[in-house]
């Protein structure tokens, strides 16, 4: 599969943001970890959202969960997801904590609620990826 | 709530223009058409002006709007603002249009909302969920309506037979309105095979987007009572905001109206029971029925029940979006439900005029269930402040 035309559907990397793309694009999934109080959280910010605190890391995590919620899509909002007509788009509930948006492109069969899925890393370019999940099964 | 006000509020006047495509007319022009045609219904000129309020353009969200609407009434009025609840706007700005008045401000208040994106510029409506939401695919309001929609689905068992009565019952309606965008009858079938958009959603559950504008004028129940029109009167207003981005949520698939009905119907000291009928925000198909559950019109996963079996319909016990709703009238952003709404009250409805009401309930709400306006509107003043 080819995943050139996602490229531009990439947000803005700043600082702030760059330690969860830059993880990706090496294939590691980041997320931020409160220093003081564990919480891990997505997108990124310079606090953490639940105490407030300022010191956050960022850590490698598995990043596997369930499916909250899904649809399918029909209709082609971009020319990247042309070949993957109808795809689906995943509320994934993290292990870790956060939900993701999330993209799921060739599925094998019809997601469900409640399914397990697993991140998936998909490489743009030598530089470039990002995050999507596939079934755990 | 109300009856702690120094006086008692009303709407005295309803306008608004044609809807669909209107090519040609600007979004300043869809305003000033609205605020001069709710005028004209309520016998005032744009003299007795002493506010301009508006909800921006959804397609453009462009700044100081008010005060650009208010220069083409060639008016400069004391109170002139836009608020930024999404759809929960059209019922805020006339909770912020009866604070000015009660702090001797102003005594005629007008609230518009006019944008063109069918014939302008329609870009905003297929915009990507910030953030990663365009790598993720999810782009456009009905994907994000779809992903509540499923999870209600799971959550109370409605059924996809259940959002097709929602679309048909609104359509019926629409069916008798001369204004409205799409009047043909819908049957279950089309309904069916109609395309997919975002599954569970097909083109059926969403509504159209459309070019037009309304408006409404807010005063005093002593100004009201000297105006053309019978006045009706503002009973209660209630507001409660999910906020967050739909997807962070805890409970995704709940929405304001529960908190925000709570608080109108205790505004106005009413019950459900009171109300002969519902204008209801239905950007898609499954948000009445998640709005008339939180109301406690029927519990949690009973909602579709009540279209399947026909009680929203004209005639029915609760008649909801008389005049086909955003689904079937304008997919614009909710104003023209308030118009409808007073229309009812004043029996000017013709084919589609639900019989006698006293009582009608608008709701409203914005984002993806980020926001959320309750309104009780009705013949009598009710208890005097």
């Amino acid at each position: 599969m080819n995943f050139e035309g996602f490229g531009e559907l990439l947000p803005e990397i700043d600082r702030t943001n760059a330690p969860f793309w830059h993880g990706l694009a090496s294939g590691e999934l980041r997320l931020q970890k409160c220093a003081r109080c564990s919480m891990h959280q997505y997108p990124a910010e310079t606090f953490c959202y639940a105490c407030g605190a300022q010191a956050l890391d960022w850590v490698r995590v598995a990043g596997e969960g369930t499916i909250y919620s899904f649809v399918v899509v029909h209709q082609q909002y971009h020319k990247a997801f042309k070949d993957f007509l109808p795809y689906t788009v995943a509320i994934v509930q993290m292990d870790e904590g956060p939900r993701m948006l999330s993209a799921m492109l060739g599925l094998q069969r019809p997601a469900r609620i409640g399914d397990r899925v697993m991140p998936c890393i998909r490489r743009i370019d030598g530089e470039r990826a990002f995050l999507t999940y596939e079934l755990a099964d | 709530m109300m009856d702690r006000l120094r006086q008692r509020y009303c709407i005295v006047g309803v306008g608004n223009t044609a809807f669909g495509s209107t090519p040609g007319e600007s979004q300043v022009a869809l305003n000033v058409q609205a605020i001069r045609a709710a005028l004209a219904d309520a016998g005032l000129t744009t003299r007795d002006l002493d506010g301009v309020l508006t909800k921006a353009p959804t397609s453009t969200f462009p700044m100081l709007w008010a005060p650009r609407v208010a220069e083409a009434l060639r008016v400069r009025p004391a109170i002139v603002g836009t608020l930024d609840q999404a759809g929960g706007s059209n019922i805020g700005l006339i909770q912020y249009a009866i604070s000015c008045i009660e702090l001797g401000q102003g005594e005629v208040i007008a609230i518009s909302y006019g944008d063109n994106p069918r014939t302008g510029t329609r870009a905003s409506y297929a915009r990507a969920r910030g953030g990663d939401g365009a790598v993720a695919g999810l782009f456009g309001a009905p994907s994000s309506y779809a992903l509540v929609a499923r999870r209600r689905m799971h959550e109370y068992g409605t059924s996809k037979e259940q959002l097709a009565h929602v679309a048909m019952t609104h359509r019926y309606h629409a069916g008798m309105n001369p204004n409205a965008v799409y009047r043909s009858p819908i049957t279950f079938d089309e309904y069916m095979n109609a395309r997919w958009v975002a599954e569970p959603f097909g083109l059926l559950d969403c509504c159209p987007v459309s070019d037009g504008g309304a408006a409404y004028i807010v005063t005093t129940e002593s100004r009201a009572k000297e105006l053309a029109k019978a006045p009706v009167y503002i009973r209660g207003i209630g507001q409660s905001h999910p906020s967050w981005e739909f997807f962070r949520r805890p409970d995704m698939a709940a929405s304001g109206a529960a908190a925000s009905g709570r608080m109108c119907f205790e505004s106005a000291g009413m019950s459900t029971a009171d109300v002969d009928f519902c204008e209801i925000y239905d950007c898609f198909t499954i948000v009445p029925i998640i709005t008339l559950e939180e109301y406690g019109f029927a519990e949690r996963g009973r909602g579709g029940a009540l279209y399947q079996e026909g009680e929203t319909r004209i005639g029915g016990r609760l008649p909801c979006n008389t005049s086909g709703g955003l689904l079937s009238e304008s997919g614009m952003p909710g104003t023209q439900l308030v118009c409808e709404a007073v229309r009812q009250l004043r029996g000017e409805c013709g084919a589609r005029q639900v019989r006698n009401p006293q009582v009608g309930l608008v709701s409203q709400q914005g984002g993806i269930l980020t926001t959320h306006a309750t309104m009780l509107l009705a013949l009598e003043g009710g208890r005097r402040p």
